[in-house]
C-alpha cells in the first residue's frame, strides 16, 4: 500500500512539475518527432544529437513514436498545435497523404546535390537516407535463390518466403508497389501465382524477420542494406540480397519543417545538417540504410558487397495515395483465393 | 441478509465504478468521432468486411470449444490427482503463457509445430519428407488453445478446489464410480463457471491479431481488429474504427449471451451441500488415464516454453543486465502492473458486492436486476474495446492539459486494469459468491461485520483467490505492449517494449533473452500467488 501511495505521489509530482512554466528560455530547444529504433542507443539519435548540439547551442529533443506511420498519425492528431518542430522518418509512401495535412512548410533546404536513385525531388521534404527493398535469403538452406521478381513468382512452391502485409507495414506495401511496377495490369495473377511460395504475411516487418533468423523460412522480404547489419555486427555472411534483373523498389525516408515552428531557423539548420557528413556518417551502421550524399567516413566493406540494383522504381506519392486503397482490395482478393 | 448501510455501500460503489468505467470508454469514442479526419466514405458494410466478421467468430468459435473442451478433462485430472508429481509447477507454468507478449509466444510455438520445427524434424528423422503446415487456420487454433487452455484451466481447477474437503470425504464411503462423481459433484462444480469461461476465451479469441496474422498464412485469416487497427493506424480513420470497433463489440456480446442462454449459470447450486466421493483418483486405472492426460497437456504447453527458454538462454545476459534501460524497463514493467492489478481488483470487488447487494435486497425490482446484469456484462465486455482506440481518444482529450507523453502512464495502468477486469472477475466472483453463501448466516448471527468480519472470516478464505486474481492481472499487464507506442514517452520504457524494440532493429537474441526475462518474472508472480494453494492443500491432506 505505501508504495502504491509513493507511486502516486510520483505520478502527481511529475503532473505538478510540468504545469510549472519552462525555467527560463537560455537555451533553444528543437523537438524532433521520429520513430523508436532511431532514438535506440544503438541508433543514430544519440549520435547526430550530440554532433547537433555542438554545432547550436541548443537542445535536440528527440519524441520517438512506433514508426513513421505513426508518426503521421500523431501529427494528425496534434494538428496545427502539435509540439514538433521537425518530423523525421516518414517515408515517400506517406509523403502525399502528409503533405495534405497542410502541416508542412518547404524546408529550403537544396536537395539537388544529393544522391538518390530514383530521382526524387520534393522541396517540401528532405530526403536522409535510403533503402531498396529486396527478397533477403538464408544461404545455409538456399542454394539458388530467385534472381529476378519472375523467378521468385514461378518458382518452387516449396520453397517458402515470409513477407508482410500491406494493410499494416511499409515493406508489405512496398512489394504490393513492386509488383505493381514490374507486372503492372497482371499483378492479381503473380501475386496468385507467388501466394504459393508465401508461407505466411505478417503484419510487420519484426515478425517476419523474426520468423526468419530463427529458421522458419529460407526467404524474407527486407532491405538490401541487412546483410550488412548481419556482416558488420554478427561476422556472419550468412544471410544475402537476391539480386532481382527488373530492378528494386525504393524506400526513401525524408524529413520536414512543421509550419508552425517557432524555432524555424533552428529548424532549416538541422534538416541542412541532415544532408551533411557528420549526419550521414552515422546512417549507414547505425539506421542501417544507406546515405544520399558522400561521406567523411568509408562505409565499411561490407557495404560494397551489397547487392546494387541495376534499376529502382519509384511510384509517384500521389499515385500510390490515390490507388493504394485498390491495389491493397486487388491484393486482399488475389491472396485469399484457394 | 446486509445490513442496510453494507446494502448502500454496495450500490453506491457499484454505480461509481459504473460510471468510471463508462465516461473512461465513452469519452475516449466521443474524442475520436468528434475528431475531423477529412475524407472518409468508405462503406463499413462491404463484402470485406462480412467476411472477416465470418472469419472472426469462426475461428473465435472452434478456438474456445478446443481450449474449454480440453480445459475441462485436463482440470478434472489435475484435481482428482492432488499428489501427481510437479503438480503445483504445472499450474504455475499456465500463467506463463498469459504474460508472454504473443509475438514471442508464437516463435515458441513456431519452433515446434513450424516448418522446420521439432514436430516437423522429428517427422524428417523417421523419413517423412513432406512438412506438415500450421499456417492457416489449424495454426491459428493451436495457438489459442496454447494461450488460452492454461487459463481455462485454471479457472475450472479454482472451481474444483473450492468444493469442500466434506465432498470428497462423504463420497469415499459411498463407493460412487466415477462418471457418478463427475455428474454430482463435479460437473454441478463446473458448470456455472463454464459460460463465462468460454466467453472469456471467446473474447480473447475474437480480438486476436498478431497471432491470426503470422500463424493464418494469409489475408484470408483475418479479423475484425486487423481491420480496426488498419483503420486507425494505417488509414487514420476514427470513424471507421469506431463503427467497426461496435460491430465487434454487438456480434461477440450477441454470442456471449447465446452462449449465457445454453446452460443457465445458477450461482447458488455449486454450495448446496450435496454430497459424493472421492476416492476415484486412487484406482490406477484413474491415475494411468489421468497421467496419461496430463503429461500430453504438459508437453503441448511446456513444448513452446521450452523453445523460449533455449533461445533465451543464448542470450548474453551480462550485457542485457548491465543495460541501464533494463532495470528501469522492470521497475516501469512492475509497478504499471501492480497499480493495474490493484485498481482492477478495487474494481472487481466492488461490482461483487454491488451484485450481491442488489441480489440481497427483499424482492429485487427490474431496476435492480437490470443493473445488476449491465454490471456483470459491463465488466466482461471491456475486453472487446480496443486499446488502441481508447489511447487515441484519450490522447485527443489529453493533450490540451499538457505534454500527453506525461500522462502516459497513468492511462496505461487504467487501460491495463479495464483489460484484467473481466479475468479478475472469473477469479473472484464465484469464490466471492460461495464464500458468502457458506458465512453470511453464522456472521450475522454472531454479529461480526465491517473489519472484524473481514479479518477473521473473509480475508483467511478469500486471501487465495485474491492473490490468483493478483497474479493474473500483474501478468496480463506484464505481457502487454500496450498503448505504449502511440505516445512514445521515454519514461514508459517496459519489458516488452524492450521485446519489441529489439526485434525490430535485428536483435532477435536480445529480443529472445528480454521475453525469457519476462517469462521467468511472471512465473516468480505465479508462485507469490499460489504459495497459499499449497497451504491449502496440506491443510486438507
Amino acid at each position: 500500500m505505501r508504495k502504491r501511495i509513493f507511486s502516486l505521489a510520483a505520478v502527481l509530482t511529475a503532473a505538478l512539475s510540468f504545469a510549472l512554466p519552462a525555467h527560463a528560455q537560455e537555451k533553444k530547444t528543437l523537438t524532433v518527432y521520429t520513430y523508436e529504433s532511431f532514438v535506440a542507443e544503438w541508433g543514430p539519435g544519440p549520435k547526430v544529437k550530440a554532433a547537433f548540439e555542438k554545432t547550436c547551442d541548443c537542445t535536440v529533443n528527440f519524441v520517438a513514436v512506433a514508426d513513421g506511420v505513426a508518426l503521421l498519425t500523431r501529427l494528425k492528431l496534434e494538428g496545427a498545435g502539435t509540439k514538433a518542430d521537425i518530423a523525421l522518418g516518414l517515408d515517400t509512401n506517406l509523403v502525399k497523404e502528409a503533405i495534405d495535412t497542410g502541416l508542412f512548410d518547404k524546408s529550403g533546404v537544396d536537395t539537388a546535390k544529393l544522391t538518390v536513385p530514383g530521382g526524387y525531388q520534393d522541396d517540401i521534404f528532405v530526403p536522409y537516407d535510403y533503402g531498396h527493398f529486396a527478397v533477403v535469403y538464408d544461404t545455409q538452406t538456399l542454394k539458388n535463390p530467385p534472381k529476378s521478381l519472375k523467378e521468385l513468382v514461378e518458382g518452387d512452391p516449396s520453397q517458402k518466403i515470409v513477407i508482410q502485409d500491406p494493410r499494416t507495414s511499409t515493406p508489405g506495401l512496398g512489394l504490393l508497389l513492386w509488383v505493381k511496377s514490374v507486372y503492372g495490369d497482371k499483378a492479381p495473377e503473380a501475386w496468385a501465382q507467388l501466394k504459393k511460395r508465401v508461407l505466411t504475411v505478417t503484419p510487420g516487418w519484426s515478425e517476419a524477420y523474426g520468423m526468419f533468423t530463427k529458421g522458419e523460412v529460407p526467404m524474407v522480404l527486407s532491405y538490401t542494406t541487412s546483410p550488412a547489419y548481419h556482416m558488420v555486427e554478427d561476422k556472419s555472411d550468412r544471410y544475402q540480397a537476391a539480386a532481382f534483373s527488373e530492378g528494386h523498389y525504393i524506400q526513401i525516408e525524408v524529413a520536414g519543417l512543421l509550419k508552425n515552428t517557432p524555432n524555424r531557423e533552428l529548424a532549416q539548420k538541422f534538416l541542412s545538417f541532415m544532408v551533411t557528413p557528420a549526419f550521414q556518417d552515422e546512417i549507414a551502421t547505425t539506421n542501417w540504410m544507406m546515405p544520399v550524399t558522400a561521406t567523411d567516413k568509408p562505409l565499411p566493406d561490407a557495404f560494397d558487397k551489397l547487392v546494387k540494383p541495376s534499376k529502382t522504381f519509384l511510384m509517384d506519392p500521389a499515385q500510390v495515395a490515390n490507388n493504394r486503397r485498390a491495389w491493397i482490395d486487388e491484393w486482399l482478393a488475389a491472396m485469399s483465393l484457394n | 441478509m446486509l445490513t442496510k448501510a453494507e446494502r448502500q455501500r454496495g450500490y453506491a460503489g457499484g454505480g461509481v465504478v459504473f460510471a468510471g468505467i463508462t465516461l473512461f470508454i465513452a469519452l475516449a469514442v466521443i474524442a475520436l468521432l468528434f475528431f475531423d479526419s477529412g475524407d472518409t466514405g468508405r462503406p463499413l458494410f462491404d463484402a470485406y468486411v462480412w467476411r472477416i466478421l465470418r472469419f472472426t467468430l469462426l475461428q473465435a468459435g472452434l478456438s474456445t470449444l478446443l481450449s474449454v473442451a480440453l480445459a475441462l478433462p485436463l482440470a478434472l485430472a489435475l484435481a482428482r490427482q492432488p499428489k501427481f508429481p510437479g503438480r503445483i509447477w504445472i499450474i504455475r507454468l499456465m500463467a506463463v503463457p498469459m504474460g508472454l507478449p504473443v509475438l514471442i509466444g508464437a516463435l515458441g510455438l513456431i519452433g515446434i509445430w513450424g516448418r522446420t520445427g521439432v514436430l516437423n524434424s522429428g517427422l524428417a528423422m523417421i523419413g517423412v519428407s513432406d512438412p506438415v503446415s500450421i499456417y492457416g487456420l489449424s495454426g491459428i487454433l493451436i495457438a489459442h488453445v496454447f494461450f488460452n487452455l492454461p487459463l481455462a484451466c485454471r479457472l475450472l481447477l479454482a472451481g474444483l478446489e473450492r468444493l469442500p474437503p466434506e465432498y470428497w470425504r462423504l463420497s469415499a464411503s459411498l463407493g460412487l464410480p466415477s462418471f457418478s462423481v463427475f455428474r454430482f459433484v463435479e460437473w454441478p462444480a463446473v458448470k456455472p463457471l463454464l459460460a463465462g469461461i468460454a466467453g472469456l476465451v471467446f473474447m480473447l479469441c475474437a480480438t486476436s491479431f498478431t497471432l491470426v496474422l503470422v500463424l493464418g498464412g494469409g489475408p484470408a485469416a483475418t479479423t475484425l481488429e486487423v481491420a480496426i487497427y488498419q483503420s486507425l493506424r494505417f488509414d487514420f480513420d476514427p470513424a471507421r474504427a469506431i463503427s467497426l470497433s461496435l460491430l465487434q463489440i454487438a456480434v461477440t456480446a450477441s454470442v456471449l449471451a447465446l452462449m449465457a442462454l445454453l446452460p443457465t449459470p445458477g450461482d447458488d447450486n455449486a454450495a448446496t451441500g450435496r454430497s459424493a466421493r472421492r476416492f476415484d483418483g486412487g484406482s490406477s486405472a484413474a491415475r494411468f488415464w489421468d497421467g496419461i492426460f496430463i503429461v500430453l497437456a504438459v508437453l503441448f504447453l511446456c513444448l513452446p516454453l521450452v523453445s523460449i527458454l533455449v533461445a533465451g538462454v543464448k542470450a548474453d545476459f551480462a550485457r542485457l543486465l548491465t543495460t541501464p534501460v533494463f532495470w528501469k524497463a522492470v521497475w516501469t514493467s512492475v509497478w504499471i502492473a501492480l497499480m493495474a492489478a490493484m485498481i482492477s481488483l478495487a474494481a472487481a470487488i466492488t461490482i461483487i458486492n454491488a451484485r450481491a447487494a442488489l441480489a440481497d435486497s427483499r424482492k429485487p425490482g427490474l431496476t435492480a436486476r437490470s443493473f445488476s446484469a449491465l454490471l456483470a456484462s459491463l465488466s466482461s465486455l471491456v475486453l472487446l474495446v480496443p486499446p488502441v482506440v481508447i489511447g487515441t481518444g484519450w490522447f485527443l482529450l489529453l493533450r490540451p492539459y499538457g505534454e500527453v507523453s506525461r500522462f502516459a502512464p497513468l492511462l496505461v495502468v487504467m487501460i491495463n486494469a479495464m483489460t484484467a477486469l473481466p479475468f479478475v472477475m472469473r477469479v473472484l466472483s464465484p469464490a466471492f459468491a460461495i464464500h458468502r453463501q457458506r458465512t453470511a448466516r453464522q456472521a450475522t448471527n454472531l454479529g461480526v461485520f465491517g473489519f472484524t468480519r473481514l479479518r477473521l472470516i473473509d480475508l483467511p478464505v478469500l486471501k487465495t483467490p485474491l492473490a490468483t486474481a493478483l497474479s493474473f492481472a500483474m501478468a496480463l499487464s506484464l505481457g502487454d505492449l500496450g498503448a505504449v507506442a502511440l505516445f512514445g514517452s521515454e519514461d514508459l520504457v517496459t519489458l516488452p517494449w524492450l521485446v519489441y524494440s529489439r526485434l525490430g532493429s535485428y536483435r532477435t537474441a536480445d529480443a529472445d533473452g528480454f521475453a525469457l526475462i519476462l517469462a521467468l518474472l511472471c512465473l516468480g508472480l505465479t508462485i507469490a500467488g499460489t504459495a497459499g494453494q499449497r497451504d491449502r492443500k496440506d491443510e486438507r491432506g
